[in-house]
């Protein structure tokens, strides 16, 4: 099959387009398909990053409307003091610039998160090692007051009794070394 | 350079079919995202910062061996000639991504390449794991280890609320991607496998097809992957996505034998075309040859073809890519040349078959 665009090459790319339910088909050799980069999966094609900023919130939406506009110029624009990314830039491109962007944008991040993440927005996964010494802990505490909890419920107030001393001598620990409890 | 010396360069373990239930998960992945908590990430990243990221992973892990990894060696995409990065691509050791972008960008390698880590992508670390057939918990396993080495000696940027902070928030939390590709004919050909998919979309899971554009997939080849990395820990992420990978393993096994009982000829006739096709035509499209290779192989796995190996599918998919075959060619091919190159290699392997079994056949 010879290519559709320039009629001289061989086709070596076929592409189907399906677009509400109307189906397109493209035969294309190498070198067209690379002049028309919408052919090319991955090149022009409609990225992740361009469909997670429809999710972000840029601010554009209220503009329309003149008394949002006005309180919208009255607030400074969200932006990271470490990197320099200000929001609408993240919320067009769909991704941080660094660790700290986290931060600045987190008055905005719950709802962007839980939207992708199917309605979590806390972590509860691993910890790292060295750098979480302390987390380990606060998260086995946390563990420990639900488990006692449900001794409590059920009236097993001795267990309850040994998980509460569980908890305090792991309170103690964290108290008398300060940060550095391992 | 012969077939059989360039392909035991060529494959990698995740090729071998050796690990459980090969014959239908293929391969299995698992991936985390990892970045230094002081340097901006690779999006806006100065070339001064994406250097010194290499440098520390040069210095810090490069250069010595690891119990379990044995030596890394870190592979430099500048240095790396257009068609090598392409390989590397095909082999599934790093992705296009990385290939394309800006400077300082590099990937450390374990010898027997199950252990890659790709630096400065979109992320300052991705540490990846690949292995042969259904093996999710190794792999997180292998990519934990990696990671725990790493961090003794690295910053990285962690969150107590948020988790591991990525460069995309579709990554954050986890930085945890785990996928398995696998080879469900059956179900194409039963015309099951589109009633499944929904049902795993609603799971929080992603079925895609790989080497295809969009539902249609090449090869009957599938790639189920979770999609969140928030609120859920490591390790069950792992469980959830193992669970439906075992049911679809189970329904492509139930498939095969209603195809078996109910039309066994018709099944035979569509395998043994497409073997002669294989074994005798002179030109091949990518898109041909993934159909009858996926014939083939599940001629293969019914019992129906014997003497050929059950890896050919794997290996021939990766082999007869279009950087792989300009390696073996060891020129530049056009598109068409490539078709002639794809066809000659695969009938080629199918001799190295035939001689190792002493069938003695005639190509």
């Amino acid at each position: 099959m010879l290519c559709q665009e320039c009629q001289e090459r061989e086709a070596s790319l076929h592409f189907t387009k399906i677009i509400n339910g109307e189906k397109t088909e493209f035969h294309v050799c190498d070198v067209c398909a690379k002049d028309k980069g919408e052919y090319l999966p991955g090149g022009n094609s409609f990225s992740i990053h361009q469909l997670l900023s429809g999710l972000l919130d840029t601010g554009q939406s209220f503009a329309k409307s003149s008394k949002q506009h006005s309180r919208q110029q009255a607030k400074p624009e969200l932006q990271c003091k470490t990197c320099g990314l200000t929001y609408k830039k993240f919320a067009e491109n769909g991704r941080f610039g660094c660790a700290d962007c986290y931060q600045y944008f987190d008055e905005k991040l719950d709802p962007v998160l839980k939207r992708i993440h199917g309605g979590n927005s806390v972590h509860a996964g691993k910890i790292p090692k060295r750098k979480g010494k302390d987390m380990h802990v606060y998260r086995e505490i946390e563990d420990l007051k639900a488990e006692m909890q449900n001794h409590i419920a059920a009236e097993e107030f001795e267990e309850a009794a040994k998980i509460r001393d569980q908890i305090r001598s792991l309170e103690s620990s964290l108290h008398k070394k300060g940060g550095d409890v391992s | 350079m012969t077939l059989k010396s360039f392909m035991n360069d060529a494959i990698s373990p995740w090729m071998k079919n050796e690990g459980p239930e090969a014959d239908i998960a293929i391969s299995s992945r698992v991936r985390l995202a990892r970045n230094l908590d002081s340097l901006p990430y690779p999006i806006i990243a100065s070339e001064d910062d994406l250097n010194k990221v290499i440098a520390e992973t040069e210095t810090k892990f490069s250069a010595h061996e690891h119990e379990k990894f044995g030596a890394l060696s870190l592979l430099k995409m500048q240095e790396l000639s257009e068609n090598e990065k392409r390989v590397l691509v095909e082999k599934h050791l790093v992705s296009p991504h990385l290939t394309r972008e800006g400077p300082a960008r590099g990937v450390l390698l374990s010898e027997d390449e199950s252990l890659s880590v790709m630096v400065n992508e979109e992320d300052h670390f991705r540490i990846q794991c690949l292995l042969s057939g259904f093996q999710l918990e190794e792999g997180l396993a292998c990519a934990n280890a990696m990671d725990d080495w790493m961090e003794e000696t690295l910053d990285f940027a962690f969150d107590e609320k948020r988790g591991y902070l990525t460069s995309c928030p579709t990554n954050v939390g986890t930085g945890l991607r785990s996928s398995v590709m696998m080879h469900l004919p059956a179900l194409v050909l039963t015309k099951q496998l589109n009633r499944i998919l929904p049902a795993i979309n609603q799971l929080g899971l992603v079925v895609r097809g790989i080497y295809g554009e969009g539902s249609e997939a090449l090869g009957n080849l599938y790639q189920v992957s979770n999609q969140t990395t928030l609120g859920t820990p490591e390790k069950e992420i792992i469980k959830d996505l193992s669970s439906v990978v075992a049911q679809l393993i189970q329904h492509e096994r139930a498939a095969r034998e209603q195809l078996w009982t109910n039309s066994k000829d018709k099944l035979e006739d569509r395998i043994y075309r497409s073997y002669g096709i294989l074994s005798y035509s002179r030109r091949m499209e990518t898109k041909e040859a993934m159909e009858r290779l996926s014939d083939v192989r599940l001629g293969i796995d019914m019992g129906i073809i014997k003497d050929v190996q059950g890896s050919i599918l794997n290996e021939l998919m990766v082999l007869t890519q279009p950087g792989f075959l300009q390696q073996y060619a060891g020129e530049a091919l056009n598109s068409q040349e490539r078709d002639w190159r794809r066809a000659a290699l695969i009938r080629e392997r199918l001799t190295l078959e035939e001689e190792s079994h002493d069938g003695g056949g005639e190509l």
